[in-house]
Parts: C-alpha cells; structure tokens; sequence
C-alpha cells in the first residue's frame, strides 16, 4: 500500500482535492504545492475561486515534477485524488487514472439538496467507493483530529495520509506544516500530521 | 528570489516592478485578486471604481497625465468600460495604460462566457495573451512598453485558469525612477478631445497602427515557433499553449503572445514545415480567422473543437487524434471514465445566517415576479426559493422591473407584479442611473435594495458603503436612503433583513401602493463582518416533522427519518443563530441553545 505515487522524479505527478467550501481544501492544496517547491519540483496549482458562499463542490488540481505545463488534471489522469468528503469521493473518483489511488475522509457533509430535501445522500457511500475503486485508503480525519487536540487540523490528517504515498522529505513537510499554521497550533498541527501518516500506512 | 504565485498575483507584481502609479477595477470573478494584491504595495495608488466604465477613466486619466496605468476588470466589465475604450483607442495615451480582461470560459462564477478578444479587434489596440504566471508577470511590462511606443491601450487577456492558476515566478524590483513625481498634465487638444473633426484625423492613425503592428507582430518579441515534429503543428496561446504541450508532446507548436493583431510569418513558416496544421483556441476562431484571412491553410480548429466551455489537454488529446492527428499521449487520448451518475448535486448556497436567507423566504411564498441582479443573491433563484425569474447583468434589475410593470396590468394578482432585487455593491456599480428612470418616469415596481454592506461574492470588497477604500483609509459612508431619496423616490423604508414578519408586512404594503416604492434591508454579510449568535437547537418533542423550516435553504438544517420517527435536526458546527428558521417554524420548536440547557 506505501508504493509511492510518484513513478519517477521525470514524471509529472497528478493531484486532485476534492471537497465541500469551507473545508479548506485550496489551503491543504497550497500547503502541497508549497512542500513541491521546497522539495525543488516545477509546480502548477490551479482552483476554482470567485464564489464566495459556503457549501458548493470545490475541487483544487495540483501537479509537480521536473517541467510542468497545463496546469489542470485532466480527467482519467490523476495519480491520487484526496477527498475530504465520500460524497465528492464518488464526484471526482473517474478522475483518477487506472491504478491511481483515492484518499478519502469518512466525514458526510449534506449538500443543500439533500438539506432541503430534494436528494439523498447515498447511504451506502463508503460500500459504494469501495466497491467501485480498487485502490482507496478511508481515514477518519476528524477522529484523528480530535485526537491531536484540535479538531480544525482534520487538513493537515489527510495531508499526513497523503505524504506516505509522494517522495517528498518529512523534514519538508514539518517546516511548511509549521510556516503556514497559527503559531499556537503548530505542535498540534505536527500530531496531527504523524497521525495522518500512520494512518497513510494502513 | 522564486515564488509560486497565482496569475493575478504575477499581474500586481508585474505592475509594480514595471512602475505602475494608478490602477484601478471593479471587483469581479477572475480578475479580483489583481487589485487586492497591488493594493499592498503602498507606492502604487490602487482603488476600488463603483464600476468598470469609473475605472477605465480614471485609468485614462492618469495615463493621459503620463503615469503607467493598470485597469481590471471581468469579461462583461469589459462591456461596461467599451464606450471610453472604443475611443481611447483613437486618442492613444502619454504614459501607458495596459487593460486586463480576465475571461471565463466555462463560465464558473458569470452569466456568460463571451471572447472578450473581439474587443481588442473591435478597438483595434494589440492583445496580449500571456499562459503561465511568469509571463503574466513579464507581459505587464511588455504591455505598457507597447502602449507607449505604439502610442494606444493595449489589452492583457487572461482566463480564469491562468488567472487561478499557481506557478513559479522569478520576482523583480522598482526601479526608483519610476516614482519621479509628474508634476503637469501634457495638453494636445487635437489628440485628446474627440470633435469629429479632430476624431477623423485619428481614425487613419488607428489603421495605421494596426497595420505596422500586423507587419511586426513576429518581430516583437511575444510569438515563439517551436519546430519539432513535421507532422503535426498547433497554433495556441495563452493556458492553451500549455494544455498543447501536454496532449502533443512531439508536436511542432507556433504559441502565439500577440493574438491580435496575428503576423503571417511564423504561420506560414509553420505551414510550410508541418504536414496538418491546428488551431487550438477556446470559444470563439479568433486566431484561427485571422491566419485564414492571412491565407493560411488550416487542417483543423473550429470544425474539431467545441465552441462552448473550457478545454483540458485531455479533451485537446481526444479530439485531435479522432480527426487523425498524429503524436497525442497515450493516457490523455483514451476516454476518460464516465463519472458515477445519481449523485445529489451540491450547488453552492447562501450561507449560514445569510441576511438575504429572510428575504427571499418571503418573496417565494408571496411567489410576485422576481427581476433579479447579480451577487451572492442570484441564488434565491434556486430550490427551496424559486423566488428569482430574470437576471441579464449588473444593474440590469430595476430597468427591467420597470419595463414589466408599465406593460403588465396585475390588478389584485399578487403573483403577476414585480419586484427588483439589487445589492448595495451592484447597486452602485450601475443600479443609479435606472432607479433614477423610476422614479422620473414612474412605475409601480417595487425595489429591494440588500444592503449588507460588502461586495460579497467576489470575497467582500470595500464599496462607496462600507465607509473605507481598497487601501484602507477611512472615507465618508453613503447615505442610502437619502440617496434613494435624492433620485426622486418618495417611499423608502429601512427594515431589519431577518424579521419575516416586518418584511413581509413592509412588501405587501408596498406591493399595493401604486408609484415607486423602495425597500432597504439591513444585514451586514456575516463572513465579511463575522457575525454570528449562539447556535439554534430543535426540541424535538416540539418537532411536527413539518419540513416548514427547509424552506429557509439552510444547510445547517437537515430533515432525519429514523424508523417511525421523523425530525429536524440542526448541526451547530454550521448554525449561524440567525434565527429565520425559527420564525418559520409554527410550533416554536426551533430554540436557542441556551434555553433548552436552562
């Protein structure tokens, strides 16, 4: 399960995280792309911004590697996709290339639709992605964050998760983790993301 | 020094470094980031305008006094500032003025997804298209280089993928020269006041322009021919350079920087080495049209690519191979997995505690016609509300309300009569001038301005009434009502956006009173101003099941079946406490936290 991600140093590695606005998922991807730099990869980034309201399907495209050009994933070509969220897990999961692994949260957040009572959220969610992919790693994010004492670093979990699979040094990681988080949190922040690896390596 | 910055934030460093005094915009999805990143370097001036006319004449005007002038502004801001820039064109400028048209094919936050780069043929002034964020960067300068050494605006177009896009940038500096005070405005009556008889005497000097710049344009500097396999060869700008690169990897590429006016050359030169001959360009043929009236072949553009949306390398990939180009990645060219189908959608929603949720409650269960505008209200024309049936552009609300209302007799019927919903933002932006037609030539609209004093879907923005400018300095607040007032519109009530009742009460009274009414709800926007009051909770013995509170469109609410029973639950993560859902519930089952702790 820890086979890295990232095939060669030449290859650009394919990134997509999914999400749900206001979950944080443009900043858990620009910490990424901030550990690529730092790492000495070309990075590429790119999100959709400009609406402002809470509760909309957000997705955030993240490529690294020797020479990057386009700087979106195209569909059916992603390495990994993190999901911070199962539903948008299903949404985007035909974004991932054949082989490619899902990192999803086992959090459930009702869209307005279904808040409404217009839709409904699948039930079998969890069956559902597990069924449909061969490649996933469920980790519950929040339960960990909670359990590293703060439970808005639920992001820097998944992150955690995520970095078993790339190449990238923890050493990196720590000091990003700790450049771009409220001073006060930095050692919970630092838990979390020890948590989120050994839950990477599950 | 290297940093990865987003396109729009190469722009402002790229403004800055070229010595930039002025810039000006009107916020809007892509181009926003522009001025809220030049803002923090205190020796550029930067402002919020109401509107982009505003700002592409205070930009002129700085440009006409010699300082290089940076304007922004969305692809339909452009149609906003077009009546200044058609003829800034003919008059040309003293210091240069570079124009950015952030475009938004695929359309993710607009009501339309127009090719801006028409403008720029339309106007006859060059256009640059830059495709990553160290170009954006460079293309600034180049930008105002040429504005001044062809003496006319020149348009920088991005889309919203290269201005949301991240990538790596070498930072430059300010070279100290470029803040030498400019102590007179240089005066050329002739050049600068368009009489028709000085205007005919600059329209032969735009011909001209175009012509020089047509016959240079593989000279400048902007335009790369990479020859690599013969064959196939692409003609692309912009972020589409790069999807290129991706789905053709061996492919022989002519990445165009100047897309208007396009030079011959390097096209022909292309022509010649390659055996198929591409143009790769989102939404309209706009370079394709110009080599075809240069007389270059094309094996393939328009009639292969789709005309609507945004392209990836993917869909670039797909279509090119299908129609027999050689070269395409082998993963990008296979169909991609179709998504899994039946999921619920997840729109985005007005948020938590939103001070227009209370308003739009009321205008769909009294279900009048809704002529809407453009802000984070737009939404009110989704499920639960339905509660808005027009919305064309900024300010373009009113003036339709008033155009129904004089040729619809409602009588009694409630359903039949119109109501225009506008914010304070779009409100001044371009809502003035038709509340002023109104109020002079009478209707029996009804306008709704939401004030909740930001410029809130575009992240919160300063406007004339917020009582504070992009910089940060304090500035007088606008009255509102007296505003209103001042137009000619006698009846303007102030009321409280999250009493149903009062809002409800107020419409209907006005909805029966012939003449021009105004409404002002107040309600600050709670992510702007972090409002926000101890979470509602619901008592579920109380709970009927009802569903009557769903119709608020919260997501904090969520309707739950266990078994025989049935309720509403409230996640307090999400409750802003506003309380709309409470007064909508008839059996007083919606309570403050603090009570049912009591």
């Amino acid at each position: 399960m820890t086979e890295k991600m990232q095939e060669t140093a030449t290859k650009t590695t394919n990134l997509l995280v999914a999400g749900v606005g206001g979950q944080g998922v443009i900043t858990a991807t620009h910490l990424l792309s901030q550990v690529a730099l730092a790492e000495g990869y070309d990075v590429k980034q790119n999100d959709v911004v400009g609406m402002s309201q809470r509760g909309g399907s957000v997705v955030s495209h993240l490529r690294f590697g020797q020479e990057v050009a386009s700087p979106l994933v195209s569909a059916g070509a992603a390495d990994l996709l993190l999901s911070f969220e199962m539903l948008e897990a299903l949404r985007y999961m035909h974004w991932l290339r054949p082989g490619g692994l899902l990192i999803y949260n086992l959090l459930r957040i009702n869209p307005s639709t279904v808040a409404a009572g217009f839709a409904e959220y699948p039930g079998d969610v969890r069956e559902r992605i597990e069924a449909s992919w061969e490649r996933t790693l469920p980790v519950d994010g929040n339960a960990l964050a909670q359990q590293a004492g703060n439970p808005k670093t639920a992001n820097v979990v998944l992150l955690g998760a995520v970095s078993v699979h790339l190449t990238f040094s923890e050493e990196a990681w720590l000091s990003v983790i700790e450049e771009n988080v409220p001073p006060k949190t930095v050692e919970a922040n630092h838990r979390a993301f020890a948590l989120g690896r050994q839950a990477g390596k599950a | 020094m290297r940093e990865i910055l987003t396109g729009n934030e190469a722009i402002a460093r790229g403004a800055w470094e070229a010595g930039v005094r002025l810039a000006s915009a009107y916020p809007g999805t892509p181009s926003t980031e522009i001025l809220e990143n030049l803002a923090l370097y205190e020796d550029v001036y930067s402002e919020w305008a109401p509107n982009e006319k505003v700002a592409f004449e205070v930009g002129l005007g700085a440009a006409f006094a010699g300082a290089r002038t940076l304007v922004a502004m969305k692809h339909v801001g452009v149609n906003v500032a077009a009546d200044p820039l058609m003829t800034a064109a003919y008059t040309g400028v003293e210091g240069g003025l570079v124009l950015i048209s952030a475009d938004e094919p695929g359309q993710h936050s607009s009501q339309n997804e127009q090719d801006n780069r028409h403008y720029a043929r339309f106007a006859k002034i060059p256009l640059l298209e830059p495709s990553d964020s160290q170009e954006a960067k460079d293309l600034v300068r180049s930008a105002l280089e040429l504005s001044e050494e062809y003496d006319t605006p020149v348009m920088l177009r991005t889309t919203t993928r290269l201005s949301h896009s991240k990538s790596v940038v070498e930072l430059g500096e300010r070279p100290p020269e470029c803040d030498n005070p400019l102590t007179s405005i240089p005066r050329n009556t002739p050049k600068y006041t368009m009489l028709p008889g000085y205007s005919r005497i600059r329209h032969p000097l735009v011909e001209e322009r175009v012509a020089r710049l047509r016959s240079r344009a593989d000279e400048l500097g902007f335009n790369r021919l990479e020859l690599r396999s013969r064959g196939l060869g692409i003609v692309a700008s912009g972020v589409l350079y790069q999807h290129v690169r991706e789905a053709f990897p061996e492919a022989s590429v002519l990445k165009l920087g100047l897309t208007y006016p396009v030079g011959a050359r390097l096209a022909q030169e292309l022509r010649e080495y390659v055996d198929r001959l591409y143009v790769v360009e989102e939404l309209d043929p706009f370079i394709e049209e110009q080599l075809r009236l240069l007389g270059i072949e094309i094996d393939g553009g328009e009639h292969v690519l789709p005309r609507v949306g945004e392209f990836d390398a993917g869909l670039i990939a797909r279509r090119l191979s299908a129609d027999g180009a050689p070269g395409a990645d082998a993963l990008l060219a296979t169909a991609p997995p179709t998504p899994v189908e039946g999921l619920p959608q997840r729109p985005p929603a007005l948020c938590p505690g939103c001070s227009h949720r209370g308003i739009f409650t009321v205008l769909s269960k009294l279900r009048v016609f809704v002529s809407g505008d453009i802000g984070c209200y737009t939404l009110g024309a989704l499920p639960p509300f339905e509660a808005m049936h027009s919305c064309i552009a900024m300010g373009a609300g009113i003036g339709m309300a008033h155009g129904m209302a004089k040729v619809v007799q409602p009588g009694q019927k409630l359903r039949e009569k119109v109501v225009a919903v506008i914010g304070d933002s779009t409100f001044f932006h371009s809502g003035l001038t038709p509340l002023l037609n109104v109020a002079w030539n009478r209707s029996d609209a009804v306008i709704i301005l939401l004030d909740n004093r930001t410029t809130a879907m575009t992240g919160g923005q300063q406007h004339p009434g917020t009582g504070s400018t992009l910089m940060g300095h304090e500035t007088p607040n606008v009255d509102l009502p007296g505003l209103v007032r001042a137009l000619g519109i006698e009846r303007v009530t102030e009321v409280d956006a999250y009493d149903l009742a009062e809002v409800e009460s107020t419409l209907r009274k006005e909805l029966e009173t012939a003449g021009p009414g105004v409404i002002i709800t107040k309600g600050p926007c709670v992510l702007e101003y972090k409002v926000s009051a101890a979470p509602m909770t619901v008592d579920l013995e109380a709970c009927d099941a009802c569903k009557r509170c769903l119709k608020a469109g919260c997501i904090a609410l969520t309707y739950e079946e266990e078994g025989q029973s049935a309720y509403v639950r409230i996640d307090e993560a999400q409750c802003n406490g506003c309380g709309v859902c409470a007064q909508l519930c008839n059996f007083g089952a919606i309570v403050e936290t603090a009570r049912t702790e009591a």
